[in-house]
């Protein structure tokens, strides 16, 4: 009999960190104790807080142990799991106090949280299909072949106001209709799992860790739209999600949830897993579809849209893996349930990968409507070492940065727009006064330039042109002239490129230019980087009265640039500098300086 | 899978191993002391009964976990019942069978068994 259950999370932050190592030594360590009988290990996927990674929760006590390594495994088992003695040392420090450990639900990570997509993330074994059917899972296929109609589905779906999660917001409940309105035939259920925004994770979190979510509903719109078969497009650089969805798919088929007569009824519905090469361009719909297909990656206009032409030419439908893991609880707990949440415009939740200069790094949903203060400062837990908050990234490189005097703005699909970025798929990374805006609008920019497909001459050769313009004024080149002619360039960019890619490649450098723009001017004009980034507009420098002479950075240097005597102030030669900063990392007297 | 009713079938077998994953402390709590003290005084099959009482009666609002030494070592094993909105029952020189019966009166029917509390049990 299993009195008490030990969560092991085995997301790949975790997974990185170890988690496989410490549950193999857990398994064993508790079958040493003679305890194999009473405590059950179960992997499961990401549980949020990634930042305190390897992280673990041992029930019924609810105790969340961070930062685990194999070494604390034997202490684990002998005092908490043998003697009932939690480990305080190793339990996540904000559930500790005094002698008392709260519940995880009330430290200041979670509390804000409201869990749907994310609800069996950290909870389930996503490897065990009974763990999934044992908090409802299925259920909603089986309501829906049972007892409602294909339209009564899309109604419902429409009611509860969910909107594509994957960055462009329409409403799922019409693209449903467009492709069910279709005269009947072959059509596809296709699933946008090639997650690509550098710093987003939260489809690959949800595919670790609730694969059963994506599957029935899937199966759920295949009997919408009155299709038979679905693609899963997932990339392959996510290896632990697609072995997790091959399991899954094939425990599914085994229990006849995918197949022929689910549920004894007329339905029948498979899928296939097709593996993207990790082209970003490939999250586009008609080139994701398009690879599908086999063919190379790249998108085409649009109208016809995929309602209408599709997959292999059919209708077809194609949704982000965080929409498809709403779809279930909305036929469970009904629209009114869903749309209870949210804004006017922007119903449910939303989930968020945090990162960048922010405490908590990790996975967070909440109800939209929340503001990006609470966000950050209250979930996120602020910025460490006392930096200033400059900006917050989301959208990835089709997004914008926000500025501080943004921050109170409720999240949702429009207010993110007025303000200049885009929801995106929920990328979230924290900026504070060390970041460049310039920088990061290059970095972005770099990005979309290496992921062009270069079908079309506005985005192959825009790009180019405005990362060039960057690049100048980085370098210390720049003229004023170059800030009206990058502007220019960008809404060029935008009207015409043929997709998404194109048409958002602008928006880091839109953003940063309405918000930040004397930080270009200060590049342009003055030939200085403000954050000390760009390393043509900065210089390392010695401090006269703070250097003892002690010698340790002239022996760290790897060009020869920093010459003295001992106990005599030390000086850089600009010339030989190669900007590296293994000086600064290694003066303990704080004499060197950037400026 | 041919019906629902299989379905559910499945559900209601697992909900036991799943159900306890939860972060809601609100409900009935049955702590066994289990240091070396209440594991050498035979704590083991007492929490064990517990275990498999709680199991076996389907109900879902009632968690068994397992403390330190208490500091009441001669009285092992001891088992406390938490109760929301109720005083802590402390339970002394418990056995399996005794915890038969505390989880029949006192889980089940509401009743304190007061011939096993530490009150009783105290000269």
């Amino acid at each position: 009999m299993v009195r008490s259950t030990v969560l092991v999370c085995g997301g790949t932050g975790c997974s990185s960190s170890g988690s496989a190592k410490i549950r193999e030594r857990m398994v064993e360590e508790i079958g040493k104790a003679g305890l194999a009988e009473e405590v059950k290990v179960v992997e499961t996927g990401c549980f949020g807080l990634c930042a305190l990674g390897p992280v673990m929760i041992v029930y019924p006590e609810g105790t969340f142990y961070s930062r685990v390594t194999v070494d604390d495994v034997p202490e684990i088992v002998s005092e908490h799991l043998l003697k009932g003695r939690i480990v305080t040392r190793l339990a996540y420090d904000e559930t500790v106090r005094g002698d008392e450990i709260l519940s995880l639900n009330d430290t200041s990570f979670y509390k804000k949280q409201h869990r749907v997509a994310l609800r069996n993330c950290g909870v389930i074994n996503p490897e065990n299909i009974d763990e999934y059917i044992a908090t409802d899972g299925y259920q909603a296929l089986g309501k829906v072949l049972t007892e409602m109609t294909p339209q009564q589905v899309i109604d419902t779906i429409k009611a509860s106001g969910l909107r594509g999660r994957g960055g462009a917001g329409f409403p799922t409940g019409n693209k449903w209709q467009f492709a069910a309105n279709q005269p009947a035939g072959k059509k596809y259920v296709c699933c946008n799992a090639d997650e690509g925004d550098p710093g987003a994770f939260m489809d690959r979190s949800i595919l670790e860790g609730d694969p059963h979510a994506v599957i029935e509903a899937m199966a759920i719109a295949g009997y919408a739209i009155g299709s038979d078969e679905g693609y899963i497009y997932v990339r392959a650089e996510y290896p632990i999600a697609v072995k997790r969805l091959q399991i899954a798919i094939e425990q599914a088929r085994e229990y006849g949830l995918l197949g022929k007569n689910i549920f004894g009824t007329d339905f029948c519905f498979d899928l296939k897993l097709r593996l993207g090469a990790g082209a970003f361009v490939c999250g586009e719909e008609t080139a994701l579809m398009t690879s599908i297909e086999g063919k190379r990656g790249e998108p085409r206009p649009r109208p016809p849209f995929p309602a209408i032409k599709g997959l292999f030419g059919r209708p077809s439908i194609l949704n982000n893996v965080e929409t498809y893991a709403n779809v279930a609880q909305i036929i469970l707990k009904g629209p009114e349930w869903f749309a209870s949440m949210g804004t006017e415009t922007s119903k449910g939740t939303k989930v968020f990968a945090l990162g960048g200069k922010i405490k908590n790094t990790g996975l967070v949903e909440i109800p939209m409507g929340t503001t990006l203060r609470e966000i950050i400062e209250e979930i996120g837990g602020g910025i460490p070492n006392g930096k200033k908050f400059k900006a917050a990234q989301t959208g990835g490189p089709s997004g914008g940065c926000i500025p501080a005097q943004h921050l109170d703005t409720p999240i949702d699909y429009e207010n993110l727009a007025k303000i200049g970025s885009i929801m995106g798929s929920g990328g979230l990374i924290v900026m504070d006064e060390d970041n460049c805006m310039v920088d990061i609008a290059k970095f972005f920019l770099e990005f979309t330039v290496d992921e062009s497909c270069g079908k079309c001459t506005p985005c192959r050769v825009g790009t180019v042109r405005m990362l060039e313009i960057l690049n100048k004024i980085t370098s210390g080149n720049g003229e004023m002239e170059d800030l009206d002619r990058l502007e220019a360039l960008c809404n060029y960019v935008k009207s015409a490129s043929l997709c998404g890619l194109g048409q958002t490649a602008p928006n880091p450098v839109l953003s940063t230019l309405q918000y930040f723009r004397d930080e270009y001017v200060a590049h342009v004009r003055d030939k200085k980087c403000p954050a000390h980034v760009c390393k043509n507009l900065m210089q390392y420098k010695i401090l006269e009265d703070k250097c003892r002479g002690c010698t340790a950075c002239a022996r760290k240097c790897p060009v020869g640039a920093i010459s003295g005597t001992v106990k005599q102030p030390h000086h850089i030669d600009p010339n030989k500098c190669i900007k590296c900063g293994a000086c600064i990392e290694t003066c303990k007297f704080g004499a060197i300086i950037k400026e | 899978m041919k019906s629902l009713a299989e379905l559910s079938a499945i559900r209601d077998r697992m909900k036991g191993q799943v159900g306890s994953r939860s972060h809601d402390l609100t409900g009935t709590k049955i702590v066994v002391g289990m240091a070396t003290c209440g594991i050498a005084a035979g704590a083991r099959p007492v929490l064990n009964a517990f275990v498999e009482l709680t199991a076996a009666s389907g109900k879902t609002d009632v968690t068994v976990s397992q403390t330190g030494c208490i500091g009441i070592c001669q009285y092992e094993p001891v088992v406390e019942v938490l109760e929301p909105g109720k005083e802590k029952v402390t339970y002394v020189k418990m056995t399996a069978d005794k915890a038969k019966r505390v989880f029949d009166e006192h889980i089940v029917g509401g009743k304190v068994v007061t011939e096993y509390t530490i009150g009783s049990n105290a000269k």
